[in-house]
């Protein structure tokens, strides 16, 4: 280090400059990752999951309606229309968030809209409805979650869209936002209709009881 | 002490921005020492799916108790882990592997880093070789050179 004989003679011990450039390439894409991570982790849905069912028919399930337990609705019975599932509970402070949304959006009955109350006491559930209003033409309780397993659910609130033919459209987790609504729920229940023919799904009951 | 109990709930319930249902306390019945085992080391490589960070055997979302009740009946059922795995699978994802398999769209995540080593060691290679063929000529007059930090 002390004996500068011949500063720029050490030739081989430049680095060459496609080297430098792939330095600096590889050090501008890794810039570049955590510039997306950080912008990514504004969203509110970061830490959401894509689910594993979109595309694939809906789970099986026999659930009773928490308004009268001893009428069971299977999945097998909603098909012929397409219908939004949302899952929630009272437990749960997200889910009053989306709620009015919601609302809004079922007075407008373009689908039908089926609450899925899980891992909730029954009387509590009955009661968050009647001060909130029921947004929902059916509410089916799953008060173990066994079969909330099925669907893939992990936390509430979590929103489906099922087609008519029974398969997984759409998923979002967390609460729905009127953003939400418009530029993905609304689009995804377009697509499904015009899959359908134009046929826009009635609410039908009749197949129900 | 208790400001950091505070900040660590805090965080806690932060990040637990979706909220938790009330469970079944009564805890998991296990038939012997070795299906204890063979569940813990289980559970240890499936992922929660509400808390991302934790194992199903460590998380205490609602959602993880009850996966663990759903994992521990399977195995009762007499599942093997791989049907197990793939039961959580074709619900939750591939994600709630934390060894994921290997497939067209992991072979990256699994080679990703034999192939960096590959390339690094090629360009070891290839640098000293050139090094190797420059420095007899040039150590002949200056010996002082091979101490020098390049």
């Amino acid at each position: 280090m002390n004996t500068p004989v011949e500063p720029q003679s050490n030739k081989p011990h430049r680095l060459p400059p496609i080297a430098i450039i792939l330095g600096a390439l590889f050090f501008l894409g890794l810039m570049g990752l955590m510039l997306y991570g950080v912008s990514r982790s504004e969203r509110p849905d970061r830490d959401s999951l894509p689910s594993a069912l979109i595309g694939k028919p809906a789970p099986a399930f026999s659930l009773p309606v928490l308004h009268d337990p001893s009428v069971h609705v299977t999945g097998k019975q909603l098909r012929g229309a397409p219908y939004v599932l949302n899952v929630w509970g009272s437990w749960c402070p997200t889910c009053r968030d989306e709620h009015p949304i919601l609302t809004r959006f079922a007075e407008t009955k373009r689908v039908r809209m089926i609450g899925y109350n899980w891992k909730d006491e029954p009387s509590e559930a009955l009661r968050w409805l009647e001060q909130l209003g029921n947004p929902y033409m059916i509410v089916l309780a799953d008060q173990e979650g066994r079969t909330a397993l099925d669907w893939g659910i992990a936390a509430a609130p979590e929103t489906f869209l099922v087609d008519g033919a029974g398969i997984v459209r759409w998923k979002y987790s967390g609460a729905i936002t009127q953003q939400v609504m418009d530029e993905q729920l609304i689009p995804a229940l377009e697509k499904v209709e015009a899959a359908n023919g134009g046929h826009k799904g009635a609410p039908d009951l009749g197949t129900l009881r | 002490m208790r400001y950091l109990g505070g900040i660590l709930l805090w965080l806690c319930l932060a990040t637990a921005a979706l909220a938790q249902p009330a469970g079944d306390p009564t805890p998991l019945q296990y038939r012997d020492r070795a299906e204890e085992a063979r569940f813990h080391a289980l559970t240890a490589e499936l992922r929660c799916v509400q808390c991302q960070n934790q194992s199903l055997a460590d998380s205490n979302a609602q959602i993880a108790h009850d996966l663990r009740r759903e994992v521990l009946k399977l195995m009762h059922e007499g599942r093997s882990d791989a049907q197990i795995k793939q039961f959580l699978v074709e619900r939750y994802g591939e994600f709630v592997l934390y060894r994921p398999q290997m497939e067209g769209s992991t072979l990256l995540l699994w080679l990703g880093p034999g192939l960096l080593l590959l390339a690094g060691a090629v360009v070891l290679v290839v640098h000293v070789r050139r090094r190797g063929r420059n420095v007899p000529a040039s150590a002949a007059d200056d010996a002082s050179q091979e101490e020098r930090e390049w």
